[in-house]
């Protein structure tokens, strides 16, 4: 079936799949958005551990996310995973270890003897959703306005160079960081912009989430109140980098030569040139605006199924814009043609089908964490039920 | 190669090394007691018997605390392939990327999704459905060890795969041959049986310590029963697939099984050392340990490596040197090769850009003809010596391991005849052998990836890539500040997780939040 595509078939599907995961990962940042707000929510003991129970049933699905999407990455467009990854060091590794000290907080948090102490444990958390979130907006807006790198394969070869023989080299000793503060075509306030649209989209997704998840009426009362300047904030930055993104000049591939060039209103042709694309996103947006008209002027307490999908929907059709229709997924400023496209920088088509093929248990595998989601959700949190488990947090 | 940053490839294998050995501090005992715990609350499901909850209740408990700490430093490894080794990433990311994807896919979204139901499902799905999401927490986590294991065999023996020339870089052609290769076979069940044993080591231990307080006797004594069988076919599992390792070492990576054995001499009826001790250095052999006291069995080492007593086996010195009589290629005649590859590829390059087509071709072939020893040509102009892995460490942490493992084979014989025979109480010393077995078991278990990781140095791919042309363009002070920051708080993460855990043993399967679940979930 996969074997019969051509190899740039396979490296489209394999750039939805990826796509695919990283609108989930967006989604599913909730968890580090609702860590932002734990003493926001939680006025007493009490109510703090409805909040970080509510979210410590969640987090390994964020985490494996952004695992498998590190991995499906590597495997579908290594050269993206080495050129990143080596390249943006500290932007990576801040995000790493901002996951790190996430993993053991919400085990530990109420351990006893548990060394460092609950509030730090809960300042981790904390820690982990403000640059969690901010710092993976900052890096994917790099998709759209490029970061210093060259790549030359042939680096491998000459042992005479009085560089080291990597492939992959970051042209800043910044290693990333200065994806903040670069004031060419203004990127860093694009960045910035969707850094911290993520960061309120992560909290709005979470009050949407305890309203539907915690049965608490002191919490559900502070959730209203939070969600409407939370979700202000986000379509505040998002909206300002959307349309700017629609105005900024691409980086477009021409199909003949491979040769990367500066297109105007690149962004904006991709969406008018794929027109499902389009579509699909403003699906995405209408869902998001209706998740949180129904909450905040309807009362409703299951905003989170409108706007969680719109969510994924909106994330997914930028992703695709970000790599289909000859785009640059991944740009080089400092040197146009080291560019990374679905093309240059992919697997093998070998490799693209059997990972394909592997691909094919993905609904099997949403199936099984949606039976294992209803299950758990099925009644809303409380205290008493969460002191009636042997296993807390 | 004068451009090489020794700093920067020490520092990036330190930082793999530290985040590595930490992370295996927390995984064996997961993938060990996942399957303890799913067989408790099986026989708790069989038989309705609540003090088997409550059993398996308190081994969840230490499974979850330990389980975070794993899964922390998990996600480093994964992101360090990326982030200090690109070249790697690059040269092998169509191979290697795929198992991780599908550790990803198939098997931790497993563990993610059933762990959930298995800690907090008690009382919100049915018993069946409980005990069979504990089981498959226990085959995602041992799942998502089979695709990191698959991708580390391969390392240590390429197969299934071609270089391509015009991507520069190894491409899969055959997915079986990668997953069924024989160094990830016997990898993956050696490092599995080996966390088993471990898991039920560890079972065991915690459990002595009870008996001999005179306190959770019905936990104790189950679970040391249990254990004991567990680890028993374990420990048999991890000998005879580490005698398999070792065969496929001795075809694959000669040189490291030289060095676990600190064998510079080769020679037919190869002795095996049992046990020995390195001397000081000779003054007119400073690239050789030498021994000061060593215990040898002739003919053993010819025997475990080739099924032949007669059989020859390299040493350091054939290796490096070269042995005619054996047909064994010096390395400096591999250094020639490889460099001869690299300059061919170049030339191959260069040409295919100009169009010179009949350069091309024989640039190719040349290439083609002396590709098996391409990464050697990295070497070229410096001391072959330094193809050559640590040999005290090698050798200790393989005796070590290859020690403890016959210790735990006996231990697990006494225990289960004891407990069976129910006469632990009378039996101190074997009670407090069982507590104090519990550190020589991560020793063993550690020093089982030390045997593995530093005896193919520098090879981060086996003859095709070596970690000098492996590393990320950083500065070492990068790699520096990350290492210090990643053992700071590792130690800190692991000092709090033993301070938990000995809390929560002291505390017992009679602490109130256990005793209050079985309350109110009664025979749920």
């Amino acid at each position: 079936m996969f074997e019969n595509l051509s190899h740039l078939s396979l490296q489209q599907y394999w750039w939805l799949i990826d796509s695919l995961l990283g609108a989930l990962l967006v989604f599913l940042l909730f968890v580090q958005g609702g860590q932002t707000l734990i003493y926001t929510l939680g006025k007493t003991n009490g109510e703090r551990d409805i909040v970080v129970n509510s979210l410590g049933r969640k987090w390994e699905f964020t985490f494996t996310t952004l695992v498998t999407f590190g991995g499906a990455l590597f495997a579908s467009f290594p050269l993206f995973y080495s050129t990143s990854f080596g390249g943006a060091y500290w932007v990576w590794m801040a995000i790493l270890f901002a996951f790190i000290i996430q993993a053991v907080s919400y085990e530990y948090r109420k351990k006893e003897s548990n060394f460092l102490g609950k509030k730090t444990y809960e300042f981790f958390l904390f820690i982990n959703g403000l640059l969690g979130t901010i710092l993976l907006g900052t890096a994917v807006s790099t998709f759209f306005t490029g970061s210093m790198f060259s790549v030359n394969k042939l680096n491998l070869l000459n042992l005479s160079s009085d560089r080291m023989p990597v492939i992959s080299s970051w042209e800043t000793p910044f290693h990333g960081l200065e994806a903040v503060w670069t004031v060419d075509n203004l990127a860093f306030l694009q960045n910035l912009a969707l850094g911290l649209a993520v960061f309120f989209l992560a909290r709005t997704l979470a009050l949407l989430y305890f309203q539907n998840n915690i049965d608490n009426e002191e919490i559900n009362a502070r959730t209203k109140k939070c969600l409407k300047i939370n979700s202000v904030l986000f379509l505040m930055f998002f909206l300002f980098w959307l349309i700017r993104l629609m105005f900024i000049e691409g980086f477009a591939v021409n199909p003949e030569t491979k040769e990367i060039f500066m297109e105007p209103y690149k962004y904006f042709n991709n969406l008018i040139e794929m027109p499902i694309v389009l579509i699909i996103m403003l699906i995405g947006v209408v869902l998001v605006l209706l998740g949180l008209f129904m909450s905040i002027f309807k009362g409703k307490d299951n905003g989170i199924w409108f706007t969680g999908p719109g969510t994924v929907l909106t994330v997914f059709a930028l992703f695709l814009i970000a790599g289909y229709n000859n785009t640059s997924f991944y740009p080089s400023t400092f040197d146009l043609q080291s560019s990374l496209t679905i093309e240059n920088s992919s697997s093998s088509h070998f490799t693209l089908t059997a990972m394909s093929y592997v691909s094919l248990i993905v609904p099997f595998v949403l199936a099984y964490i949606w039976f294992a989601w209803r299950a758990m959700d099925k009644k809303k949190i409380t205290l008493e039920e969460i002191e009636s488990e042997s296993h807390s947090y | 190669m004068e451009n090489i940053d020794w700093g920067l490839v020490d520092w990036s294998r330190a930082q793999f090394a530290l985040t590595a050995m930490y992370h295996w501090i927390f995984v064996p005992l997961t993938l060990g007691l996942s399957f303890i715990i799913a067989m408790m609350e099986t026989i708790y499901v069989k038989t309705g018997n609540l003090e088997w909850k409550k059993v398996t209740k308190f081994w969840m408990t230490i499974f979850g605390i330990n389980f975070a700490i794993g899964v922390a430093t998990g996600i480093i490894l994964e992101f360090e392939f990326g982030t200090n080794w690109s070249n790697y990433s690059w040269f092998v990311g169509d191979i290697f990327g795929a198992p991780l994807a599908i550790e990803g896919i198939m098997a931790f979204f497993m563990e993610s999704t059933f762990i959930a139901i298995m800690f907090f499902g008690w009382n919100k799905v049915s018993k069946n459905i409980h005990l069979l999401s504990t089981w498959l927490v226990a085959i995602g986590s041992n799942l998502s060890a089979l695709w990191i294991l698959v991708a580390n065999g391969w390392m240590q023996n390429p197969s299934g795969m071609t270089f391509n020339p015009e991507t520069v870089r190894n491409e899969m052609n055959n997915f079986w041959d990668v997953l069924f290769n024989p160094a990830a076979i016997n990898k993956f069940i050696h490092t599995i049986s080996s966390a088993y044993v471990l898991a039920s080591i560890f079972v065991i231990g915690v459990s002595a310590w009870y008996i001999l307080k005179n306190r959770e006797l019905f936990l104790a004594k189950r679970s040391i029963i249990l254990a004991s069988v567990f680890g028993f076919f374990a420990i048999i599992f991890t000998i005879g697939t580490g005698d398999g390792s070792a065969k496929v070492i001795a075809r694959y990576q000669p040189m490291k099984l030289a060095a676990m054995e600190g064998l510079y001499e080769g020679q037919t009826n190869a002795p095996l050392v049992a046990f020995g001790f390195f001397g000081s250095k000779d003054e007119n052999q400073p690239n050789m340990e030498k021994f000061a006291f060593s215990v040898k069995i002739p003919s053993a080492l010819s025997f475990l490596a080739f099924f032949n007593s007669d059989a020859f086996v390299p040493g350091i010195k054939d290796l490096v040197h070269g042995n005619k009589e054996q047909n064994i290629l010096s390395y400096e005649e591999r250094i020639e090769k490889g460099k001869i590859a690299i300059d061919a590829l170049l030339a191959y390059k260069n040409a295919k850009k100009t169009n010179e087509i009949e350069l091309a071709e024989s640039s190719l072939k040349l290439f083609n003809d002396n590709f098996e020893h391409f990464g050697y040509g990295y070497y070229f102009g410096k001391d072959p010596h330094l193809l050559v892995p640590n040999v005290k460490i090698s050798f200790y942490s393989f005796h070590i391991m290859v020690i403890l493992g016959v210790f735990f084979l006996l231990l697990f014989i006494l225990t289960f005849y004891f407990g069976f025979k129910n006469k632990l109480e009378n039996k101190k010393w074997l009670l407090w052998l069982s507590l104090w077995t519990i550190p020589l078991a991560y020793i063993a278990s550690e020093a089982g990836w030390v045997v593995a990781e530093v005896g193919r140095q520098p090879w981060v791919i086996q003859d095709l890539m070596p970690n000098i042309a492996a590393v990320s363009q950083l500065d070492q002070s990068s790699v520096q500040i990350t290492f210090f920051l990643f053992l700071a708080i590792f130690t800190a993460l692991l000092i709090a997780e033993i301070k938990i855990l000995l809390t929560q043993i002291r505390k017992g399967s009679h602490n109130e939040e256990i005793v209050e679940s079985i309350n109110e979930g009664g025979n749920k």
